[in-house]
């Protein structure tokens, strides 16, 4: 089972790293004066140990999903995007302005509606650092994060001054023809936890990414640029159009990522709602290789340490899972590059091998 | 990233130093869950205050407290939850006016523990669960009096204002203090700045400091700043350029002693530690709105040994006859 021995491989380096991040972190418990074994228990016990917590923790993960999707497709046309916190505030007020503002529409055409103004929204503020590099060569780097801060500032504006409900930090309500139910709803599972349906939305979502680059001339020619900018350029492909096509998708995904507080949970748009989702987006791509199997994995994984963060929080102060994810991070980056010099070496090594 | 890993492992020591463990134990003492506001413990003035309410009762009442200092978003209300399903707790609170949707359902769906909610945003058009009590202050009276203590004092004819998050709810202290500025000195000019448009904007010193430091450069002489952690910046900025500033929420003065001329404070910790006396004494009545104001003292500014000497007598004299009026409803306040 050749495949199977890959996937192991691939899994190897970020498991390890879960665990020695563990280890690193349950100093810092001690050093708090905790046992780290309690501390641990109850973040798992909470998260994975009910139906409630299991809830909590994929209803965590559905946004990363998107925005792990969001920094995926870019860094598979080579671009490094940092944007998807903005996008992502941009394509959930979207979604909420598209819910208040049609709100006589059926819920078949008002929800599709929905998706298709989160999707159009987080691509064209994308798109906009990717017409910039097109253009003048800047790089996105810079441009999606200071699209990050405008996004913040532009959607806070809106809120604040054009749809504010007052006394409080958020727009009116969606009309209930936009709602995406919860799960505790519909099956009765998962109580009282906002888990709900975008979730469905995010799986396929990685699917159409695995489509999209698999088999579409999209997707190779985004592969392409990614693994050559100037075979790209040599095979005649359009680079400008590429650049901001890649980022344009990486924008749609990490869009449609506040579908799930919007149209799942609050049914109206909030300030600050994303909770840095974005950023934590770059990390997840980054552990799963730009796979978009591997990102719903690592979504949930992350899930379980966002939601955990909160149930271990009257023991130990949050930032222990602040410190954990970081942890993961640089371990998964250096070992991933260790297990793929190992690799590299059975496969040329006849003794082994 | 290392950076933030850096500077995460330093705070975290430095917690270490001073955090003991709590021993857990199952007395059947009366057990608090609170709920912090985005800038958490440690800002030196909303959530700290709420904090010393709970130390208070602690002390006082013998009862027992846990807390969480949640992110934005969607953790207000796991957090409510999480408080909720425990068997050990009784009374559960919520600091600040953006728990006023999560603290309401989650009440309702729990009729058997008791909530209080600092800041409630009150909606006459709902009722309050039976099992809440709304603690509503009413800033724009204390920050119309500080706004009167700065028009009287300031020399420039110049003063500023340092807000956290771009809200209606810090707009309402902003709005208020300028006319208590304009009360007593018309011609006075008010500077405003706020730090940002998130929930960050309240734990940014940095930028607090900046604003200020801008305002002062343009002829300023006193800030009041309505800004949670973020103001710390303020005072930082004072102190540089020795010029002034007024406190928020807590009595700041021992943050820059000298320089705080007085500070607006919000008795959160008396509204707290009452909440948890009337249950332990069985009183405890939901379904209502508790009012903080100048009549009640729950909204006050600071006159003490420590700060007199900034406050001449005759200044002191003019704004306590401000004060009367306030309460006597002959002055109207705007609030937006």
């Amino acid at each position: 089972m050749p495949h199977w021995n890959k996937y192991l491989n691939l899994s190897a380096g970020p498991l390890l790293s879960i665990i020695v991040a563990m280890l690193i972190g349950a100093v810092f418990i001690l050093a708090i004066g905790h046992n780290p074994l309690d501390v641990y228990y109850l973040l798992f016990s909470e998260t994975l140990g009910n139906s409630y917590g299991i809830g909590q923790v994929l209803f965590k993960a559905t946004p990363l999903i998107f925005t792990g999707l969001s920094v995926a497709i870019a860094f598979k046309a080579g671009l490094f995007n940092i944007g998807a916190e903005g996008q992502l505030n941009i394509g959930a007020f979207a979604s909420a302005w598209a819910g208040f503002t049609f709100v006589s529409l059926p819920w078949y055409l008002l929800i599709p509606l929905s998706i298709l103004a989160a999707f159009a929204a987080g691509a064209f503020w994308a798109s906009i650092a990717g017409a910039l590099k097109a253009k003048f060569g800047s790089h996105e780097v810079i441009n999606t994060i200071m699209l990050n801060f405008i996004a913040l500032a532009l959607v806070s504006y809106l809120v604040n001054n054009v749809y504010l409900v007052p006394a409080t930090i958020h727009t009116p309500g969606i009309s209930p023809n936009a709602v995406l139910a919860r799960f505790d709803i519909i099956t009765g599972l998962f109580k009282g936890s906002p888990f709900n349906i975008s979730f469905l939305i995010a799986l396929a979502a990685c699917i159409f990414m695995f489509y999209l680059i698999k088999i579409t001339p999209l997707g190779y020619e985004i592969t392409t640029l990614g693994f050559n900018r100037n075979a790209a350029r040599y095979a005649k492909m359009n680079i400008s159009r590429l650049t901001v096509a890649g980022l344009a998708l990486a924008g749609g995904f990490a869009g449609l990522g506040g579908m799930n507080f919007v149209n799942g949970y609050k049914h109206y748009f909030e300030i600050g709602f994303s909770e840095n989702a974005g950023y934590v987006g770059i990390a997840v791509a980054l552990i799963a290789r730009n796979n978009p199997f591997a990102v719903i994995a690592v979504a949930i994984f992350f899930g379980v340490l966002e939601y955990g963060g909160l149930t271990i929080n009257t023991m130990v102060p949050k930032e222990i899972v602040t410190i954990l994810q970081g942890l993961i991070i640089l371990l998964v980056i250096s070992l991933s590059y260790l297990f793929d010099k190992k690799n590299f070496r059975i496969k040329h090594s006849p003794a082994i091998g | 990233m290392k950076y933030k890993i850096l500077i995460l492992a330093i705070t975290l020591l430095t917690f270490s130093c001073g955090k003991k463990d709590e021993p857990q134990n199952n007395t059947g003492k009366l057990k608090v869950g609170l709920v912090f506001d985005v800038g958490g413990r440690g800002d030196k003035s909303f959530n700290d205050a709420a904090y010393r309410g709970l130390e208070k009762a602690k002390q006082e009442l013998g009862i027992e407290f846990e807390y969480i200092e949640p992110g934005p978003g969607a953790d207000r209300e796991a957090a409510l939850r999480q408080f909720s399903n425990r068997k050990d707790i009784s009374v559960i609170f919520g600091i600040g006016f953006i728990f006023t949707d999560e603290i309401t359902k989650i009440a309702l769906e729990y009729p058997d523990k008791k909530y209080a909610c600092v800041d409630y945003t009150v909606d006459p058009a709902k009722t309050i669960p039976p099992n809440l009590v709304a603690l509503e202050f009413r800033e724009e009276e204390g920050s119309f009096l500080v706004g009167a203590i700065a028009g009287l004092l300031t020399k420039s004819n110049k003063v500023g204002f340092v807000g956290g998050m771009e809200s209606p709810l810090i707009k309402k202290f902003q709005v208020s203090y300028e006319a208590g500025v304009k009360h007593v000195n018309p011609k006075c000019e008010v500077l405003i700045g706020y730090a940002g448009v998130t929930g960050d904007a309240f734990k940014n010193p940095g930028k607090g400091k900046e604003l200020a430091l801008g305002q002062y450069s343009e002829g300023v002489d006193i800030i009041y700043h309505a800004s949670g952690v973020t103001g710390l910046g303020v005072f930082e900025a004072a102190r540089e350029v020795k010029k002034f500033a007024i406190g928020v929420d807590s009595d700041q003065n021992d943050e820059a002693p000298g320089i705080v001329i007085t500070s607006m404070i919000k008795v959160v910790d008396v509204s707290v530690y009452e909440i948890i006396k009337e249950v332990k004494d069985g009183t405890f009545k939901g379904g209502r709105v508790e009012n903080f104001g100048l009549k009640s003292k729950g909204v006050d500014y600071v006159y003490s040994e420590k700060n007199r000497h900034l406050i001449p007598d005759e200044v002191h004299k003019r704004v306590e006859t401000i004060r009367q009026e306030i309460i006597e409803g002959k002055i109207s306040i705007p609030v937006k």
